[in-house]
């Protein structure tokens, strides 16, 4: 072995013991090759099994021979054509949108007092809104089941849209933190002195900058709303299904490769959420 | 400048609708559920007469005849009032049979205009004329109780008021909150095992495949939990991808297909591939920080990777290590999707018994105490997280 030269090294460069062609390195890639096929792979397969022209769960002789006549789009046309389906979309995106509205609304101004150093009790305050987050979610949908109910809000739109509100503000109340954190507070006094409202102030001069911190915090709060099954399952009658909600009973009684095809279009969702959040990361830097 | 005063002024108005918003729509239905847990009025509201001619009873054989007359005339008006169900229901979880002696009684009383009604009711159920009959009427109609938390940890209260565990063969909870602990300790190693190597990987990456490789590890953390664990559904039932695969190369053969799922294996597999990026980010960052010329030098003084690994690296990724595991940790105790729908019977976690009492059993006083557990023992993990790590820097992808 040779002895280390001074010379400085970025701290992302691979440490000396790992480069070169030993056994321990080839064994060490190859574990972590098997790890990222492990995370990714049970994705991945749901894709193509989505375009099975037959009703199983694991790949047909004719797939596996990439034979056109076994890939179809029946599971997407049956869901398309399943109201079902689509009145679970509806209820989805309208419970989903509203929830993320309100939770980031309430969210980024809770934040923005959050972070002045003359709020009292600031860990309290931070440990409640955070505690949706906190508190397991079976916990959480039996002590709504029994709210909501008791004040007729059981069983309706808005009792669910008020629940996934508050199941979503953590992410946007810790995003927004997180972005205000780096914030220059001399930028709002500069135009204060400028002869800036602190309305006018806060529109042109802190919110543009903070913006990247509350789009991801919504895209959070919207996707925990939209992912979210327990809370509906246990306070959501017929007219509230959502789309975690059917797949459920999907899952639960009759498994149809149907799924396959919803869970095929949540992926490409997801993708889209990834690639957003981590633009707008690089962007809240720069 | 704005004065101090108004300064705290504004940062309270900004931060007081959504802190009523919270304590509305989220922190009243937990305390919903905790006051459920201790407070149970069904049996005192449908029977207060039955409990007050039961206050002068000494415990030691049976009541007067008030005590007969009374429960006679609220048995028929709890009929009546349609709350007998919830009643019977109650008193049966003390002491098992009584609901059928309720219900029977009540519908046989309604003939009954005149006493003796000790007789009356001995007549139609000998239960009647058991002492055990009354003390379970009795110990349901306290309001506050602490015989759901009681009964949550295998407990039971006796009739002449002393605390005795159940017999043995019904211990339920105390084993399951155990479980629920041990499979949460393995799914908590195995993503560090998975983790910590992956992590490093990315960590000491050139900047551009550092970026891929955390891409696919943000992947599954954005993915609907629901599809994931269709996906693992898809992989591993029997006639699944995996014994597919298997059947296929000949590593089994085809009656021998591998049972992978809807049991604890399934369970366990299904939450280390969920709960894994939550593992691999919080090692990630540490990792990141750790300068790459300390391996070096460890190198360079004569250390074996070995060595330099376990003396210099990895005491430096013990934060990460710590925070990783305890997030983990605390999610898995808490999980109930992924064990409810690829679990089977034998890979459930105590989540899933709260949800059984709320929607199957409807033992909702139960259910509640549960909850109530679970709540207490996440709480404490997250104010050791608050110390450790700051709540406010959980990692969000």
């Amino acid at each position: 072995m040779t002895a280390a030269t001074g010379a400085p090294s970025a701290p992302p460069a691979p440490p000396r013991w790992l480069r070169g062609d030993t056994l321990g390195r080839f064994a060490y890639v190859a574990f972590c090759t098997l790890v990222f096929v492990f995370l990714v792979a049970p994705i991945v397969v749901i894709v193509p099994l989505s375009f099975n022209a037959e009703p199983y769960f694991t790949f047909t002789e004719g797939m596996l021979r990439f034979d056109p006549e076994a890939y179809s789009l029946r599971w997407y046309r049956e869901i398309l054509d399943n109201e079902l389906w689509t009145r679970s979309l509806v209820n989805s995106l309208v419970i989903g949108v509203s929830a993320t509205a309100l939770a980031t609304t309430l969210g980024t101004l809770a934040a923005l007092g959050l972070a002045s150093a003359a709020m009292p009790a600031r860990r309290l305050v931070m440990g409640l809104l955070i505690s949706p987050m906190i508190t397991p979610v079976i916990i959480s949908a039996a002590g709504m089941f029994f709210f909501y109910s008791s004040i007729g809000l059981g069983q309706t739109h808005l009792g669910l849209i008020l629940a996934h509100t508050a199941l979503g503000i953590p992410f946007v109340v810790i995003t927004v933190t997180a972005t205000l954190s780096g914030f220059d507070r001399n930028l709002t006094r500069a135009a204060a002195s400028l002869g800036a409202t602190p309305l006018h102030a806060f529109r042109k001069v802190q919110l543009p900058l903070i913006a990247p911190g509350v789009i991801s915090g919504a895209l959070f709060a919207f996707a925990t709303s939209f992912d979210e099954v327990v809370v509906v399952l246990f306070m959501a009658g017929v007219e509230q299904r959502t789309i975690p909600r059917q797949m459920w009973a999907g899952i639960r009684e009759q498994i149809s490769p149907a799924i396959l095809a919803v869970a095929t279009f949540l992926i490409v969702f997801a993708g889209l959420l990834l690639v957003t959040v981590a633009w707008l990361r690089r962007r809240g830097r720069g | 400048m704005i004065a101090p005063g108004r300064e705290r002024f504004r940062a309270l108005a900004l931060v007081l609708p959504l802190l009523v918003f919270i304590l509305i729509t989220f922190i009243a239905p937990l305390a919903t559920m905790l006051v459920r847990s201790v407070h149970d009025p069904v049996v005192a509201d449908a029977l207060p007469a039955t409990l007050a001619s039961l206050d002068g009873w000494d415990g030691e054989g049976l009541p007067d005849e008030a005590a007969y007359e009374a429960i006679a005339r609220e048995l028929v008006q709890a009929r009546e009032d349609r709350t007998l169900g919830q009643v019977a229901g109650r008193v049966n979880r003390v002491q098992s049979g009584l609901r059928s002696v309720f219900t029977r009684s009540a519908r046989s009383l309604r003939d009954v205009t005149e006493g003796p009604w000790r007789d009356a009711l001995e007549e139609i159920d000998e239960a009647w004329a058991d002492p055990a009959t009354w003390h379970a009427i009795r110990a349901t109609g306290q309001r506050f109780t602490g015989r759901h938390y009681l009964n949550a940890v295998d407990m039971q209260r006796l009739p002449d008021g002393s605390v005795a565990r159940q017999p043995e063969e019904r211990r339920i909870y105390l084993p399951l909150l155990w479980r629920t602990l041990v499979v949460s300790a393995v799914i908590t190693l195995l993503c560090l095992l998975l983790g910590y190597p992956v992590a490093h990987l990315i960590a000491h990456a050139p900047e551009r495949r550092a970026n891929l490789l955390l891409a696919l590890v943000l992947v599954p953390f954005w993915t609907s939990l629901l599809v994931r664990t269709t996906a693992w559904i898809v992989l591993l039932q029997t006639q699944g991808v995996v014994n597919d695969l298997l059947v296929s190369i000949g590593l089994v053969g085809d009656d021998g297909r591998l049972a992978m799922i809807y049991n604890m294996t399934g369970t366990i597999i299904a939450m280390t591939h969920v709960l894994l990026p939550f593992m691999v980010l919080p090692l990630y960052s540490v990792m990141r920080a750790i300068p790459g010329q300390y391996m070096n030098a460890a190198a360079s003084l004569g250390a074996r990777p070995a060595q330099a690994f376990l003396r210099v690296y990895w005491p430096q990724t013990l934060p990460g290590v710590g925070a990783g595991s305890l997030l983990v940790f605390i999610l898995a105790i808490g999980y109930y999707i992924t064990p409810a729908l690829v679990g089977g019977s034998s890979g459930q976690l105590i989540s899933n018994m709260v949800a059984y009492h709320m929607q199957t059993s409807l033992n909702w006083g139960l259910a509640a105490a549960l909850g109530g557990i679970l709540l207490a023992g996440v709480l404490a993990l997250y104010l050791l997280y608050d110390r450790l790590v700051g709540i406010e820097r959980l990692s969000l992808g």
